[in-house]
């Protein structure tokens, strides 16, 4: 069932980040219109890369939707995250040309090396594992993706090079990975 | 080289198989040979499977090559280019000789998929010079009326290509019969089957036809507006679907008087789904729209009577859609001529798993399904031994290769137990295990559950635990009664079409695999050596020339042994991985 989504292991955070304003332009735009929930849901979390309670608050005072049913959205559908992401989302594609094709040793692969479950992330802010259930790239299979980047025709190990090769770069590039997008 | 042009294919399995990159190095080459040569993009031809595809238009034909990522561009432009030298060996298709690949297209009947990786989705102009928006100028020039345009689809037989398999004619009649000054068309483009493409490739490789078929759906219903309610995981197809509203809209096929139809005020908007595969249902869909959480209600009263916003409302799938323009254009009698009595037309599969050439077909209704995955397919992965398809997704069925020979038609398909679904076609070997396929897609449905019905929110959990247990080899001989009980129970008291199927993937399974359950339940075996808790690894002693590999792989050191000497494999402390079996170069490590 859908609401098992809710993560009850830790509460959510508020974010430290003040850029609020960007939040009031979306709503704004979405004034006086029907049926904007879930676009200024989609707009939030593009801005913030999660959704926070507070913003849930601010909605709610600008629309007059009740936060419970904001709250009842929000944990519906499978975009939306109550918790902040690691840098990168590492998705790997659990369809069923996927899964004949031993997703699951993809995954496993990728848990045990980065040390996180699925929807978890890596202790250093970079990784965020997440299984979904399809990319479309079935001819690939298996497959996973990789912030916009797809990989095709995986085995465990593949995988693990490839994540190995990108936090390296990452590294190089930037001293601190952790970057609430 | 004057009039040379090259067409990359960009859909998604092409970028995804590198295809952008594969663009921009032809780009590159151009500008640093200073070469006479037009660059063009175009979208997925369906042959997924030897993405990325460019082809090559010069005086002497046309000629589609496969494979070619970014290393081999140098060779294709020194060769095919400069040297005027065709490179056979990559070749796919050309008009000039046969090629193997020549049987992946030959038995196909394009009219949904008929401009998909033929012209620029981005080009309206392209679309209009393969006879795009001509439809709809046939309405406004002919004065077409609602009752005209709904007579020839009905009389088309063409039915919802969604999974429903409703009569689409009918259903834009009774939209048509009710009058309100707002009335909506919605096309469903959340395909959300695991499994599944064909609206993804239609959206992204011929955004124009699926709004075509829109304004004449909402000009023979009189609706007011459109809405397509598109996947958030589809980024390019809403990118391009994007670009195509405002040509249209600049063009005047949308809007005030839209197509030049005096009166006839007519727009179309996305919205973007937010992950969930309930709302492939029309209700939960309507819910979404309008901002809701996606659950299913009660029907009555049906869409076409009070659907969004509580107006008169018609859904439509992608591929519905798609059809329509070709419909009008070439005559109902056009379309019913392909296909079997009772459907007609063609049908769009995306054809996967373990299938040498995995994409796109598009084929008339009748065919065979051996034919689709031998003669189009090309036959099974490594050669392995065909064992069953999976037809529908989590709402369909696997067919056994017994059943092969079965038509694809709405009717023939559902007496096998699965359904015709949007079109996904999974196929698997004899090394897949059917319980754990069964498994999967429960899983999936689980998940899925909106949670309003309690025989969909529990009993798919309830089926579940079964099934994990049959897996782990926990299984009771009472367990497989008690699964039909179960998926009788969901099937009778559920609102919707997610509840009503979700057992479908058991009952497919049971009726032809009966013997791989009682393997698992009876004799704790899993025949296609899939479920982990069933395996046993083992060394053989006359193989193991104690490299020891296995040893420094294995996560939980349950391998022990000497230099030299032939290892064992601690069972208690085994966890099942795997990973000494895919290591070993000898192997000398067996799975039983």
């Amino acid at each position: 069932m859908r609401i098992n989504r809710i993560n009850k292991k830790t509460p959510p955070t508020d974010p430290t980040v003040s850029n609020f304003s960007e939040i009031d332009k979306l709503l704004a735009e979405y004034k006086g219109r029907k049926g904007t929930v879930i676009p200024i849901l989609q707009g939030v979390q593009e801005i913030l890369g999660y959704l926070p309670p507070r913003v849930f608050q601010k909605i709610a005072d600008n629309t007059g939707i009740p936060v419970s049913d904001l709250y009842g959205v929000a944990t519906f559908y499978a975009q939306f995250r109550l918790h902040p992401v690691g840098k990168l989302m590492i998705k790997v594609c659990h369809g069923t040309a996927c899964h004949v094709q031993n997703a699951s040793a993809v995954s496993s692969a990728i848990e045990e090396a980065l040390g996180v479950k699925d929807g978890e992330t890596t202790s250093d802010g970079l990784f965020t594992l997440e299984s979904v259930a399809c990319l479309g790239c079935c001819s690939l299979a298996p497959v996973m993706m990789i912030g916009n980047d797809t990989y095709g025709k995986l085995t465990g190990a593949e995988a693990v090079k490839i994540i190995k090769e990108i936090r390296q770069k990452e590294m190089s590039t930037t001293s601190d990975p952790v970057n609430n997008k | 080289m004057q009039n040379t042009k090259i067409i990359v294919g960009l859909g998604s399995c092409g970028i995804a198989a590198g295809a952008g990159k594969t663009y921009q190095k032809i780009e590159t080459l151009i500008a640093e040979g200073n070469l006479d040569v037009k660059l063009g993009k175009t979208s997925c031809v369906g042959m997924c499977y030897r993405e990325p595809l460019v082809e090559i238009h010069d005086a002497s034909g046309v000629y589609l090559y496969g494979d070619i990522d970014e290393s081999r561009v140098p060779e294709i432009i020194e060769k095919h280019i400069l040297e005027q030298k065709p490179v056979k060996e990559y070749l796919v298709k050309t008009d000039l000789f046969p090629t193997p690949d020549d049987s992946f297209l030959k038995d196909q009947v394009k009219i949904t998929l008929r401009n998909c990786g033929m012209i620029d989705p981005e080009q309206i102009e392209e679309y209009e010079a393969h006879g795009g928006y001509q439809a709809v100028k046939k309405i406004a020039a002919e004065k077409l009326t609602s009752a005209d345009i709904i007579k020839t689809v009905l009389e088309s037989g063409i039915r919802g290509r969604g999974g429903g398999g409703f009569p689409t004619g009918l259903k834009w009649k009774f939209a048509a019969g009710y009058s309100s000054p707002e009335k909506y068309i919605i096309c469903n483009a959340d395909e959300g089957d695991p499994g599944a493409f064909m609206d993804r490739s239609v959206l992204e490789g011929d955004p124009h036809t699926v709004l075509e078929g829109m304004i004449i759906g909402g000009y023979a219903i009189g609706a007011s507006d459109g809405v397509i309610y598109c996947r958030a995981e589809y980024p390019l197809a809403i990118k391009r679907l994007n670009i195509a509203l405002n040509q249209a809209r600049e063009k005047g096929y949308l809007g005030t008087d839209a197509c030049g139809i005096k009166d006839f005020n007519f727009d179309i908007h996305i919205k973007e789904g937010a992950g969930a595969f309930v709302c492939g249902e029309e209700t939960a869909l309507i819910a979404s729209v309008e901002g809701r959480r996606g659950m299913p209600r009660k029907r009555p009263p049906f869409p076409a009577q009070s659907g969004l916003w509580n107006k008169p409302t018609n859904i439509n799938n992608v591929e519905t859609f798609a059809g329509i323009p070709w419909i009008i254009l070439n005559g109902a009698e056009a379309f019913a001529n392909f296909g079997t009595e009772k459907s007609k037309g063609t049908k769009v599969f995306a054809l996967a798993g373990k299938v040498k050439r995995s994409g796109l077909v598009e084929v008339p209704m009748g065919m065979t399904i051996r034919d689709v995955i031998f003669n189009l397919g090309g036959g099974i992965k490594d050669d392995k031994k065909f064992k069953a398809v999976q037809m529908g997704g989590p709402s369909g069925g696997c067919i056994p290769e017994y059943l092969a020979d079965t038509v694809v038609d709405y009717d023939s398909v559902t007496a096998t137990g699965a359904i015709m679904g949007s079109g996904g076609m999974v196929v698997m070997d004899e090394t897949t295990c059917m319980v754990d396929v069964a498994k999967f897609f429960l899983d999936f449905t689980c998940k899925e559950s909106c949670g309003k019905c309690t025989f969909c929110r529990i009993g798919t959990k309830r089926m579940l635990e079964i099934l994990e247990r049959i897996t782990n080899g926990e299984g009771k001989p009472s367990d497989l009664d008690e699964l039909i009980d179960l998926a009788q129970q969901i099937k009778d008291n559920t609102l919707c079409g997610l509840g009503q199927t979700a057992p479908n993937p058991v009952l497919t399974t049971l009726r032809y695999f009966r013997d791989e359950y009682e393997a698992h339940i009876n004799q704790h075996k899993c025949p296609a050596k899939v479920c982990k808790n069933l395996l046993t690894y083992t060394v053989n002693e006359s193989k193991c020339t104690g490299c020891t590999v296995c040893a420094r792989n294995c996560p939980v050191n349950a391998i022990d042994g000497e230099r030299k000497k032939a290892h064992t494999i601690r069972q208690d402390a085994c966890i099942k991985c795997g990973l000494c079996f895919t290591k070993c170069k000898f192997d000398a490590i067996e799975m039983s």
